[in-house]
């Protein structure tokens, strides 16, 4: 148990110490090597990495030298990645051999090791971070934290204005200022929707009941984002904080968060965070003597996508099928066991503490007018820089693909953007220069969605892609209301017929007619934006269809059944790349002259298509 | 059982808690073990089976000695995992969601692991496997069928 007097204290002289993460010319003899220790980075043996340096380090007997992990710092395609602080160079694609040299030459002799640094897109070698041009266009707010402290040590969370937020709002603010700001702020809900984050509050607020809850969900369904994933990651305390908040606000003393099981790093780091903020007094009863008791639980989910909508994920936290209730009664008025209950998204918790430290008008100063704030993106698909983004509301598409992103890999030309998963819809090439907002984005038929954002390049059938989501969607409708169950089915069935190549004439409008009822007529969520990715795939794509349909044809080549794939003797050069890389040895051809494809081999797995340098492969 | 059980109180709302850990523990979840829940929550079997089926992450069938999950997530799919699912199927002899009779290989087809910088991704047990190729697949499942231990 620590008084609020320790915890200043330990905030002081802890910040003094970490200086150097952030202060590139902090005065000090320390070196600190953080490595990332997120998901993807920790698939890339960074564990290992850890050891390694913490093992030579020993060894060699080298004084002031600290081995940090951190969360994600989002440039996920050049992981794993280790940054030297205070000097900020930063090391890419790193293996764990490569940890003596490191130790060697830059710990020791202040020597940087070259052929570790990062090239950017434009082939230059960069040496520190915010000289990518992957950062340069980024506003870090919710993901401030993750890359700088070690997301297990509560310490280093109050170091860097850790549980700041709480004591302003415990001792100077009563529940309603500290909702006002969150309105003033104009703060909406990052989980997709979008709806206005200081409104939720105010309605939990008003609802009358003798318990209250708090729900974080961080149940992140959406195939292809791991925003969230990467805030518990990284920053643990800052979710726990926040939660505090909006607990001390609604008046509940009770919050549970639920996390995919999916997510094991995440659901161990926030369960150590609960544990050492018990530890220090910051999580339990008259919390600092402030009269306000506050207590919080994991809840792990079990893989139903569905139970990212929140009702659903109520009847789980309570032990059930994850199955939507009817709204309303809305969550606000009867939620977790029937009480009034206040759910907001992982990404909208994180934002909490720097609304209120900086105040809602420094954020409202951020981004368009109707969407305030930064928003984090998981960019994936066929672009250069895989990895997690955050960039003001506004920013364009093109700038998140191109600048960010570094464009489309293989000298690929880009074809369309999926925000919004499952739910959400394709953005074609003629938008890429709409900015990135909640209206913008459903006025071009797609949404703002969780966060997920694919990029697609021209190999990608459109129609092959419709079929894709709708294969989820099938796969997770919990089978309670019938459009959504029988409805998705159908139109799976009529994707599958005209990727076969057995579409007929009139099929493009019954899709569309059973798509607009699916939305219509669907308890929740997940039927109500089921039909989304077809929509707007119609809506863009329409001659691809088409083209499935009456000419059998799949000019992506992604349709196996339409397909057959030839060699063009005009573009082939004999590189021999086709025929090295076929899994079934149905290429042959001598170095430099056109080589063939045995159709009866031939799998039709398009491995070949995608390694031609010469795009001579058609299918 | 009685250990798991042991770490919870009897509320009906523990349920999923409680077999999350049992599937960790055995792989699966037994049907005695269901029994036991059953009684130690007072809920009735149907329930406890209804809950099982519904959450993808259970299973009834134990899984084969190396696990073999094929992320199936966006952004995975866009880079090519369908067909390293394909050669897994063709090569194993397994739909998804089946155990080879030998017990040694099962196949799953999952939704995104939170590796998607590096799609497209599989993995055997708790190892992962990024950037792969049906080739990386193939020398996986080989170097495992040739060292029976």
């Amino acid at each position: 148990m620590k008084t609020l007097e320790e915890i200043n204290k330990i905030r002081e002289e802890k910040r003094k110490e970490l200086d150097l993460r952030i202060n590139t010319s902090a005065d000090t003899r320390e070196k600190h090597i953080l490595v990332c220790h997120g998901t993807g980075c920790t698939s890339s043996k960074s564990t290992q990495i850890i050891e390694n340096f913490r093992k030579i380090i020993e060894e060699k007997n080298i004084e002031n030298v600290r081995v940090i992990q951190t969360g994600c710092f989002g440039l996920c395609a050049k992981g794993p990645i280790v940054i030297i602080r205070p000097e900020d160079v930063f090391y890419a694609m790193v293996t764990p051999n490569d940890c003596e040299e490191i130790i060697e030459k830059h710990i020791q002799n202040g020597e940087i090791v070259q052929r570790l640094l990062c090239k950017d897109i434009d082939n230059k070698t960069v040496q520190k971070l915010d000289e990518l041009n992957f950062y340069k266009k980024q506003k870090r707010i919710a993901l401030k934290n993750c890359g700088v402290i070690d997301p297990e040590n509560i310490e280093e969370y109050i170091a860097f204005d850790g549980y700041k937020a709480l004591e302003k709002v415990l001792f100077h603010m009563t529940p309603d200022e500290v909702i006002e700001e969150i309105s003033a702020s104009g703060l909406r809900g990052r989980g997709g929707a979008g709806f206005p984050t200081g409104r939720k509050w105010l309605f939990t607020k008003m609802a009358e009941g003798d318990q209250k809850y708090v729900v974080c969900n961080a149940d992140e369904g959406d195939p292809g984002a791991f925003m969230d994933r990467s805030i518990l990651e990284g920053d643990p305390h800052c979710v726990v904080e926040a939660m505090m908040i909006a607990g001390y606000s609604v008046g509940a003393n009770k919050g549970y968060i639920y996390v995919r099981a999916e997510y094991p790093i995440a659901v161990k780091r926030f369960q150590k965070a609960i544990d050492s903020a018990r530890e220090y007094g910051i999580l339990g009863k008259n919390i600092w003597n402030s009269g306000f008791d506050f207590d919080l639980e994991v809840r792990l989910g079990a893989g139903a996508f569905v139970c990212g909508e929140e009702t659903a994920l109520l009847e789980s936290i309570e032990g059930k099928r994850g199955q939507p209730r009817l709204k309303p009664p809305f969550p606000a008025n009867e939620g977790l066991f029937g009480k009034p209950t206040l759910i907001n998204n992982v990404e909208t918790y994180a934002n909490i503490t720097k609304i209120i430290l900086n105040g809602a008008k420094w954020y409202s100063s951020i981004g368009t007018e109707k969407s305030k704030g930064t928003k984090v993106f998981a960019l994936g698909g066929n672009v250069n820089n895989t990895g997690l983004v955050e960039v003001p509301m506004g920013t364009t598409l093109r700038e998140i693909v191109y600048d960010i992103g570094g464009g489309i890999p293989n000298g690929r030309d880009f074809k369309a953007a999926q925000t919004g998963g499952p739910s959400g819809g394709c953005i074609p090439k003629e938008h890429l220069d709409t900015p990135i907002d909640y209206e913008s984005l459903q006025a071009i038929g797609s949404m703002m969605g969780s966060g997920g954002l694919i990029v697609m390049d021209d190999t990608k059938c459109m129609v092959n892609l419709a079929k894709f989501y709708l294969g989820f969607t099938v796969d997770e409708s919990c089978g309670k209301c019938t459009p959504c169950r029988i409805g998705t089915k159908r139109m799976l069935e009529m994707l599958e017929k005209i990727t076969e190549g057995n579409g007929q004439k009139g099929d493009i409008e019954k899709l569309e007619n059973l798509a607009v009822n699916i939305k219509a007529a669907s308890v929740c969520g997940l039927g109500q934006s089921a039909p989304n990715p077809v929509l707007s795939t119609i809506k863009y794509f329409r001659e691809e269809y088409r083209e499935h349909i009456d000419f059998k044809e799949c000019k992506a080549g992604e349709c196996k059944a339409l397909m057959k794939l030839s060699i063009d003797p005009e573009l082939c050069r004999g590189c021999g790349l086709c025929k090295r890389n076929c899994p079934v040895d149905a290429i042959s051809g001598e170095v430099k002259q056109t080589h063939i494809i045995d159709q009866e081999k031939c799998i039709k797995c398009g491995t070949c298509i995608t390694k031609c340098p010469f795009h001579a492969i058609k299918g | 059982m009685q250990e798991i059980l042991g770490k919870y109180s009897k509320e009906k709302s523990n349920l999923i808690q409680i077999l999350n850990e049992v599937q960790e523990y055995y792989g699966y979840i037994p049907e005695n073990a269901q029994v036991e829940i059953s009684e130690y929550l007072s809920i009735t079997m149907a329930q406890i089976y209804g809950v099982i089926t519904f959450y993808s992450r259970f299973t009834l069938k134990p899984r084969g000695k190396y696990h073999i999950a094929v992320c199936l997530g966006t952004a995975c799919y866009v880079k090519g995992s369908e067909k390293i699912l394909d050669r897994a199927k063709e090569k194993l002899g397994i739909d998804v969601g089946e155990t080879t009779k030998d017990g040694k290989f099962s196949l799953e087809a999952t939704r995104c692991i939170g590796a998607c910088g590096l799609a497209p991704v599989f993995t055997v047990n708790e190892e992962v496997y990024g950037k792969a190729t049906v080739k990386t697949l193939d020398e996986a499942i080989d170097k495992i069928m040739e060292n029976p231990e």
